[in-house]
């Protein structure tokens, strides 16, 4: 052995193993740095498709409602003006844009006024109809209307659509593009704000720029209050039945292992499950959020009673001690002690269930709300509990299916709107153990 | 009488016994609530309670078993070789319908019972939004009149059953009570009941999944035979018959598609599990890990449509007909497979860092007291250690892999296929589920009852990977409890 070792200078072995030992350390932190690193590409992309979803491109336009046309007989008759359908406001509609964009002295070769249409919303028509059903002495004025421009000239103004791709597109023209830059400069054509984005119904595939997330929103609202409703009482009875009173036999260890494994079972199986069992079997509606919210009842039914049973744990045994010890009963122990101390506990698990229940989609493919158009905003309770609806990730999912590459960022908006109530969700439930949390 | 006014009646009757039981009671005590056996309010429980639960569960069971049992009924008027279960809800749909439009004013009771069997039924229910596919044959509208008057005679006994048991049950409560009653053991009795119901739930609800999926899954193996099914290496259904509902392509897809998202989940998830729970310090990873947890909590219809909008172009640019020309369309087995490996990695992290933080301190210590380094202890002893808790770990990320729906149905396409090219389109279990329980068709045909089988299959397999992987874990963590 010649080897000269020292302390001060590490020799080749050392530092080999040094060197190793840095590498290691360094795999594991660009494992992590990758990890963040989707998350942040994943919340990017979503938000930079996303975001267009909530301006949407408006045209103010002047229109004269003729009432040679809207009103014949002049005399105002609201049933008279009814039967004027959306076709006879359209060409009215046409002409005063075409009006206006004389008016201005915008040189164009379009100078028809069905050549406005391209630039127009298809509900337009429906829009100035429903203003002049409401209020029927605006007939033989000119009213200034905010309208939506079609959905070719909003993806324009959002650089979706270009003027390479129009060549195909038989909606629209090079020329139509012209005008709308012209438009632009002249204030007509204006971005602003879509809150019918967040509050409207969905559309036709035609329209998309009409398309709104309120009816869905409204669908998940009563699945939630479904499961809230039937999966609480049932968790929380359950886990104080498993955790305080079950005694340990094959019964209640086959209920043990059954909710630890029903909380892995693939969810489009309770898809299956609830087709199964509730419509083909119980004959319930369809597409209801009912169905959506009995079928995630049953999804997040687990969840819930392990994260219940975890809070049970976590109150000490001398809590239930003393009320013995004072005479309560074993039912008073629990019911009136170790249940309001593991409340917040509850709360918070829950919570998180159902957060994780409003992001399910694969069951709702199953019952049929997805494919069903969420036009109509229920009409009371009972209706939106029972009649078809949509749901938030069925809406997305939906609008991921057109072909229209409109809907792509309608759907990446529906995401936004989702993550946010999400994301707020689960604030509460943070902010719930931050603040009623107690460390034994 | 209609349910809900039914229920809100038992509502009030339980009220009413509440207050009157307890009342008794204390007057039986001569007001002096000492000598009773229990608490005054556990007497009024026991009342309500005695009223409430004959009566709900009455109400409950006619409710389920009344639609069937005159649906029968009157079906059985029809004589008819079609499906029975086609013309029971032909029957019900006609008779709802009428119920509605009498309700809706629509038409006079007695109105409704004179109808002839012409268009002005269907035009009369389209007018009270219950629309019918078809004209109303006489024999559909007799069996429905049958129907509606069975149904009113049914509800009246319903309304008399229910109130006579509710009532029965709160005049012996009433008989029974006096102060000696032990009303708050029997109260405490029925609430462990209800506790017990609730518990079961659970298992009823395997015991729903299970009965659902075999009882359709035998169905589909008396039209469609178990070893073309298990065996067959094509996947081709077409609802007009003659389809080949191989399922080999669709586990190979499923299981392929996993492969690749455990490729990326496990090495990035172990090394960051190694990094959050080695050297990390406490502050770090209280940071880091509920970011990562975040990826978990991402609902998969965000990660479909990435995968469909985002990750699919790209792969398309770097391996498509520009690039290298691997890849013929965005939607293929290595699309769905990153971003499902990306969904993964906190499955994957979390639970391995858990894991790897119950590994005693005394061998971490022992290893650096004979001169290891920090990354050789782990390696040689931390890892060996916790490794069955990280294959654990490993396969809950793989039947979550298996059962995922979303990525694959946006992301993976739809061909059914067998081979290698992990830049093509294939398909899966779960999407193919959805492709075949989604269109209008027939729920007794071969090519929807498939559904059911792929179901089953998908069932056992993740069952199983849990099973194990739970017992693997449990196993482990006793080891060092």
């Amino acid at each position: 052995m010649t080897q000269k070792t020292s302390l001060i200078e590490p020799d080749a072995r050392t530092r080999r193993r040094n060197a190793a030992e840095k590498r290691f350390r360094a795999y594991g932190a660009v494992a992590i740095a990758i990890g963040l690193g989707f998350l942040v590409i994943l919340l990017t992309t979503i938000i930079v498709n996303g975001r267009g979803a909530f301006q949407q491109t408006f045209l103010s336009v002047p229109v004269y409602l003729d009432p040679a046309k809207l009103d014949k007989k002049g005399d105002r008759n609201p049933e008279d003006i009814a039967k004027v359908s959306t076709f006879g406001y359209g060409p009215l509609i046409q002409a005063a844009l075409l009006e206006q964009v004389r008016g201005l002295n915008i040189d164009t070769p379009l100078t028809d006024a069905k050549d406005m249409k391209a630039l127009i919303s298809a509900s337009a028509a429906a829009e100035v109809r429903d203003v002049v059903m409401a209020d029927a002495s605006l007939i033989g004025r000119t009213v200034t209307f905010n309208l939506l421009a079609s959905s070719r000239v909003d993806g324009y103004l959002k650089d979706r659509v270009s003027r390479v791709g129009v060549e195909r597109d038989k909606n629209i023209d090079a020329v139509h593009l012209d005008l709308v830059d012209k438009l632009r400069d002249a204030g007509v054509v204006a971005r602003s704000f879509n809150l019918s984005f967040i509050t409207g119904a969905d559309a036709s595939e035609s329209r998309p720029e009409q398309a709104g997330m309120g009816v869905a929103i409204l669908g998940s609202l009563a699945m939630m209050a479904v499961v809230l409703v039937l999966s609480l009482p049932i968790g929380v009875a359950a886990s104080i039945y498993l955790e305080e009173f079950a005694p340990k036999n094959r019964w209640t260890d086959l209920i043990e292992v059954n909710i630890s494994n029903l909380a892995a079972v693939p969810s489009i199986v309770f898809g299956i499950l609830g087709l199964a069992a509730f419509i083909q079997f119980a004959h319930l509606p369809q597409s209801a959020p009912l169905v959506g919210g009995l079928v995630l009842t049953l999804m997040t039914l687990p969840t819930i009673i392990i994260s219940t049973r975890a809070s049970l744990k976590s109150v000490p045994p001398s809590i239930r001690d003393a009320a013995l010890g004072v005479g309560a009963s074993k039912m008073q122990a629990v019911f009136h002690h170790v249940l309001p101390l593991a409340m917040p506990g509850i709360l918070t698990g829950t919570i998180i269930g159902l957060a994780q229940a409003l992001g399910e989609t694969a069951p709702l493919l199953l019952i049929g709300m997805v494919g069903y158009v969420a036009t109509n905003y229920p009409d009371g309770i009972g209706s939106a509990f029972l009649d078809p609806n949509s749901a938030m990730p069925a809406q997305i999912f939906e609008w991921a299916k057109r072909a229209d590459p409109a809907y792509y960022e309608r759907a990446w908006g529906g995401i936004i709107i989702l993550l946010v109530v999400l994301l707020s969700v689960n604030l509460i439930a943070i902010l719930l153990r931050r603040r009623f949390e107690r460390r034994w | 009488m209609s349910p809900t006014l039914m229920a809100l009646v038992l509502i009030a009757l339980g009220f009413a016994g509440y207050i009157a039981g307890q009342a008794r009671a204390l007057a039986s005590a001569g007001g002096d609530s000492r000598v009773l056996h229990s608490l005054p309010r556990y007497y009024g429980m026991y009342a309500a309670m005695m009223a409430l639960v004959p009566g709900v569960v009455l109400l409950v069971l006619w409710l389920i078993l009344q639609p069937m049992v005159i649906g029968n009924a009157a079906a059985g008027l029809i004589d008819s070789p079609d499906e029975q279960g086609l013309i029971q809800s032909d029957v019900r749909r006609v008779a709802d319908g009428l119920d509605l439009a009498v309700a809706q004013g629509a038409i006079s009771a007695v109105g409704a019972q004179a109808l002839e069997a012409d268009g002005t039924i269907r035009n009369l229910l389209a007018q009270v939004s219950a629309p019918l596919a078809s004209d109303v044959t006489t024999e559909v509208l007799n069996a429905a009149q049958a129907y509606r008057r069975m149904d009113a005679r049914g509800t009246l006994f319903m309304s008399i059953a229910v109130l006579a048991a509710a009532l029965a049950g709160l005049a012996l409560a009433w008989t029974r009570t006096d102060k000696d009653l032990r009303a708050r053991n029997k109260v405490e009795s029925g609430v462990r009941a209800l506790l017990i119901i609730a518990a079961s739930i659970a298992t009823l609800t395997t015991l729903g999944i299970i009965l659902s999926l075999v009882a359709s899954t035998i169905e589909f193996f008396q039209l469609y035979s178990a070893s073309d099914f298990f065996f067959g290496t094509t996947w081709s259904p077409s609802f007009g018959g003659g389809s080949e509902l191989g399922v080999l392509p669709l586990l190979w897809g499923t299981l392929y598609i996993s492969l690749i998202a455990l490729l990326v989940a496990v090495p990035i998830g172990l090394f960051a599990a190694i990094y959050l729970s080695e050297y990390a310090t406490p502050r770090m990873r209280s940071i880091v890990k509920p970011l990562l947890e975040v990826l978990a909590g991402i609902p998969t219809i965000v990660y479909g449509l990435f995968a469909l909008l985002t990750v699919g172009p790209l792969l398309l640019g770097l391996f498509g007909s520009e690039g290298l020309g691997w890849m013929q369309a965005g939607t293929a087995v290595m699309t769905a497979g990153l971003v499902m490996g990306i969904m993964l990695i906190p499955f994957v992290s979390s639970l391995s860092d858990d894991i790897m933080g119950g590994v005693p301190q005394a061998l971490r210590d022992g290893s650096y007291a004979i001169g290891a380094t920090k990354s050789e202890t782990i390696r040689q002893v931390v890892l060996p250690a916790a490794l069955p808790g990280i294959v654990g770990a490993v396969l809950l990320a793989a039947s979550r892999a298996i059962g995922e729906t979303m990525i694959v149905v946006l992301g993976a396409g739809a061909a059914a296929r067998l081979g290698l090219n992990p830049f093509d389109a294939m398909t899966t279990v779960t999407a193919k589920i959805v492709s075949q329980l989604t269109g209008d068709a027939d729920f007794a045909s071969p090519e929807a009852l498939v559904a059911f089988a792929l179901g089953m299959t998908l069932f056992v397999i993740t069952l199983g990977l849990n099973v194990i992987a739970l017992w693997i874990v449990r196993r482990y963590r006793e080891q060092y409890e």
